[in-house]
């Protein structure tokens, strides 16, 4: 029972405020991270749909699967990448390929929410994501911006489950637009009379409620401090790519996904614990070869532009980079040369946070007769294996509101990813 | 050239135009005749007078029986709270009670008409008359169906082609909108055969269809799960894998006995269909094959029919009256409705051998008693002292504290959900009710405004009573999102703001009736002298500014977002 944590620790469930971490122990686990050198933060490139890993990180060039990708060289002694991949080529020294990813779940809201969490979905509770994982264990007081970022998301952005919707991602579009709601679209003048007012409202609502209402119950009024701090934080600059030098800047690709990735870089830099940038479009029961190429050609320069300006910045052993989606594709066509959902071996990369790069874990059959690939990991493995580097215990159990221990995470750590 | 509108009686054939300038004249038609209709009307909702009742069967007769089974209620919360050392706080306030039963049953809050007309109700029959205003109103059926809808098929999008939520929420809407008693709609659920567009409560099955699965039919043991879950507040698909880890209640064959009841249900050509070539098979832990598991009650099999189709079978058993949990379930999923709250949490873990609150039974058997007439237990709820009372204290010798919530001995204060919020700013900043009666623009401005706004408040999807706790987006989006922006900016057309400013015949009445739009409820003196001085001798713009920023302060407010 030592390792289990009590997430809310009142029956009549003292709304967020017991679901918290105390503070306490929020300073401590920040100040851990710090002096300990583990890394600091996570970039979760989400390739929405279901990446084909054989035209991308798993390619089996003129094997029968591959129904003519071809693959390319990199810098990686003996990683091949699907041939588009080139500029991803040239940092390959940084990433380790996974391409024996295991799931059982083939429907893609089951499949998002399986990789996300590290859980299959169960009707009991909802599990968090693993950036609200990082949030609520490794909790950041300094920064005044959302800790926890999801740009460019789809309909399933990542959310804190049973520890509250307050560890849920803050949702953002476009860098080149400004970030919704930060504004007020009043004068100061006016805004301070209407802080007035509200006061007066809520110091009536308080009347004849439990004492301390806000601070035990609603929240309210501490949000709204907060969401103030935030839009005057400086911090906010980090959102704003258009700063950048247009070189750096076209680095990344002329595209939403691009600069969203490179909004994410700045976000790291200024403290944000974890980005997930999503790009969309990988579900190709149709034309798969071309479709799949579409991405990849928006993918490349984004994904070898962050690992190298991270690297530029000293970021890189401070921030585990992740790219991939909830899973991967058939190793045939279908009748319309399309490939349909194939979550029994499929891939993802990381790189950064000290995971040694250049190697390869796991093997599918280049022939396709093979399900089980070589060397499997499970998906809740990845969760372990980023948790465990960050320096959190996943084993340990959180006693959800439900009153039902949950561990952070079920999976083995990987070994080939620690250590050099 | 003529214009088009003087064509319109000639012979001549129409002039070919760009579609775009045809639905830019029928919008501008329709502002005109929303503008007239508007300002026509909007004068006596201003003040104090009332329309008349609309029609005359709004009366509902208490009878004996009724108020008898209230007063056992309230007994039996008496002695709890004799028992539990704990005083009930104060009744609240009929506005208040009326706001509870709006959001709870409409999702949105009285519009400042409904409040007047409320208002001309003699006391004692206002809370049932509103019940019957809120049952004739589609704006009921449609909102809790649902919420229904999520806890019998969740929230996904679910099986290409094969399924079609909306057909089954539109489907419950009706059966809630005509009254059919809830054993029928479940039976309904449970039993559906045929095609999902045709018959939309095959959808209940249907979703359940996973086509990446080499099986293509509807899937058991999620049909189980859901029934179990939604229908009998049990959680017996936790035995999915395993024997109970935390009891030694259900064993993993309960689970997939009752899977069993579906093994038949096939996916064919006319839809879904039994066939009884298909039974349930599955391997338990330890065996070395799969076997064909057998379709049995997992309690209470004495209510098993022994004839008929499985799925008929355990629709009969499911809904039979004497299956108290289904009664226990469906009482504690109106309760939670109407409170934000269930009698129960979590809400479909109810105990099966007790021991159950104050009360449940005493609801189960007058919801069996009435046939699993819904409505009539709302009403009955509704009307207990348990609902009404106030979710403050006012006693300082009874202060209140979280244990009165616990007891129920105060109205529980719950955060709202994201469409309860949406929908009361746009009804807030509308003086008429937006129903199904509204223009059609003003319908689908509140269908786009409310989407987009509960997408960046944050669904939560089917947790349909978790606390999740607030946000700093969710206050962000209050406080400089575009809904409140567009809603009670300066438009004398559309936004209640402007036109309280405007026709208002002094500070007090404007400041009044801004309160009643937004919080129900009249301003204590405090906040009234501060706002009328707010408003001051200011005209014009400065005028409809002070009553945008008295608008945006309430609506930014504690009160605003919570229930209570």
């Amino acid at each position: 029972m030592n390792r289990r944590n009590f997430l809310n620790t009142s029956a009549a469930g003292l709304a967020g405020f017991s679901w918290m971490t105390p503070m306490a122990d929020l300073l401590a686990a920040n100040a851990k991270n710090t002096k300990t050198g583990h890394p600091k933060a996570v970039i979760l490139l989400w390739l929405a749909g279901g990446p084909s890993q054989l035209e991308t990180f798993d390619p089996h060039p003129g094997s029968p699967i591959s129904f003519g990708t071809k693959a390319i060289k990199t810098k990686a002694k003996g990683v091949q990448l699907a041939a588009g991949l080139e500029q991803t080529a040239e940092v390959m020294k940084d990433v380790t390929l996974i391409r024996s990813v295991t799931s059982k779940e083939g429907d893609h809201e089951r499949a998002f929410y399986n990789v996300k969490t590290g859980y299959r979905p169960n009707p009991t509770v909802v599990h968090p994501s693993i950036g609200s994982i990082l949030c609520h264990q490794l909790p950041n007081p300094k920064i005044e911006i959302p800790t926890h970022i999801s740009i460019l998301p789809n309909q399933w952005p990542a959310r804190g489950g049973y520890m509250g919707a307050q560890f849920n991602a803050f949702q953002m579009g476009d860098p080149k637009q400004p970030v919704p709601d930060l504004v007020s679209f009043t004068n100061e003048h006016r805004q301070s009379q209407r802080e007035k007012g509200l006061s007066i409202v809520e110091s009536a609502f308080s009347k004849g409620r439990i004492a301390r209402l806000d601070e035990q119950k609603t929240l309210h009024q501490q949000n709204m401090a907060n969401a103030r701090r935030m839009m005057e934080s400086d911090q906010l600059k980090a959102f704003d790519v258009s700063e950048v030098p247009k070189n750096e800047r076209l680095a990344y690709g002329d595209t939403r996904f691009g600069r969203a990735c490179l909004a994410a870089a700045r976000l790291v830099e200024t403290g944000v614990r974890c980005v997930e940038v999503t790009l969309t479009g990988w579900d190709t029961h149709t034309n798969n070869h071309e479709n799949q190429a579409k991405r990849v050609d928006i993918l490349d320069p984004a994904f070898a532009a962050l690992i190298k300006d991270l690297k530029r910045r000293k970021l890189l052993d401070d921030t585990i980079v992740l790219c991939g989606g909830e899973f991967g594709r058939t190793p045939k066509l279908n009748g319309v040369e399309g490939r349909d959902h194939w979550p029994k071996g499929f891939s993802m990369a990381i790189a950064g946070g000290g995971i040694p790069g250049g190697r390869i874990v796991g093997a599918t059959d280049p022939s396709g007769e093979k399900e089980r690939p070589v060397n499997p990991v499970r998906v809740q493995d990845i969760h372990a294996t980023i948790q465990h580097k960050m320096g959190i215990d996943f084993e340990k159990e959180l006693i959800t509101p439900v009153g039902r221990p949950i561990a952070l995470s079920d999976g083995n750590v990987i070994e080939e990813l620690i250590g050099s | 050239m003529t214009s088009p509108d003087s064509q319109s009686h000639t012979q001549s054939p129409p002039i070919p135009r760009p579609p775009g300038s045809l639905i830019q004249t029928a919008f501008n038609v329709c502002i005109a005749v929303l503008v007239v209709a508007l300002l026509s009307s909007f004068l006596w909702k201003l003040t104090h007078s009332a329309l008349p009742d609309k029609s005359d069967d709004h009366h509902f007769d208490k009878k004996p029986a009724f108020q008898s089974t209230i007063n056992n209620i309230d007994q039996a919360f008496k002695k709890h709270w004799q028992t539990a050392k704990i005083s009930p706080v104060e009744q609240a306030s009929k506005l208040n009670i009326a706001r509870r039963l709006s959001l709870a049953l409409t999702g949105t809050i009285p519009s400042l008409e409904e409040v007047r007309r409320l208002e001309q109700q003699p006391e004692g029959q206002d809370i049932q008359w509103w019940l019957t205003e809120i049952f004739k109103d589609r704006r009921w059926s449609d909102y809790v169906a649902e919420r229904f809808a999520r806890s019998y098929v969740g929230t996904i999008e679910g099986p290409f082609l094969v399924y079609r939520r909306r057909r089954l929420v539109d489907w419950i809407s009706d059966q809630l909108f005509e009254n059919r008693h809830y054993d029928q709609l479940v039976r309904q659920l449970i039993t559906a055969n045929g095609i999902w567009t045709s018959k939309p409560e095959v959808n209940f099955v249907t979703v359940t269809i996973d086509q990446n699965n080499d099986e293509k039919g509807p899937n058991e043991t999620k049909l189980a799960a859901r029934v179990s879950r939604a229908f009998l507040g049990i959680r017996i698909d936790c035995m999915e894998c395993h024997n109970d880890k935390f009891g030694d209640h259900w064993k993993q064959k309960d689970f997939h006995q009752l899977a069993a009841f579906f093994g038949e249900a096939e996916m064919s050509i006319t839809g879904i269909r039994n066939n009884s070539k298909t039974p349930y098979e599955y391997r338990y832990r330890g065996k070395k094959e799969a076997q064909k598991i057998p379709a049995v009650a997992p309690f209470s099999p004495e209510l098993m029919p022994s004839s008929g189709s499985p799925r008929h079978r355990l629709g009969q058993w499911v809904t039979h009256q004497q299956n108290r949990p289904f009664a226990r379930s469906t009482v504690n999923r109106l309760w939670a409705l109407l409170f934000n709250k269930p009698l129960i949490e979590p809400i479909d873990d109810i105990p099966l051998d007790g021991p159950w609150p104050a009360a449940m039974e005493i609801l189960a058997d007058e919801l069996v008693a009435h046939d699993f007439d819904l409505q009539h237990l709302i009403r009955i709820i509704a009307e207990t002292k348990a609902f009404q009372l106030d979710s403050r204290s006012s006693d300082p010798s009874n202060p209140l504290t979280v244990t009165h919530e616990e007891h129920w001995a105060a109205f529980p204060l719950t955060r709202l959900r994201p469409e309860q919020v949406a929908r009361s700013v746009i009804q807030a900043a509308s003086i008429t009710t937006v129903d199904a009666h509204s223009h059609v623009i003003q319908r689908l401005m509140r269908f786009t405004q409310q989407s987009d706004f509960v997408k960046r408040y944050g669904d939560p999807g089917e947790d349909e009573f978790a606390e999740l706790g607030g946000t700093i987006p969710q206050r962000l989006l209050l406080m400089n999102g575009k809904l409140v922006r567009e809603r009670s900016k300066k438009n004398p057309l559309m936004n209640a703001s402007t036109r309280i400013g405007i026709l208002a015949p002094d500070n007090q009445i404007a400041v009044e009736t801004a309160y009643l739009s937004i919080f129900t409820r009249r301003p204590e003196e405090n906040e009234k002298n501060y706002f009328v001085e707010q408003l001051g001798t200011l005209e014009n713009k400065n005028r409809s500014q002070a009553m945008e920023d008295i608008f945006w302060t309430l609506m930014n407010s504690t009160e605003f977002s919570w229930n209570h």
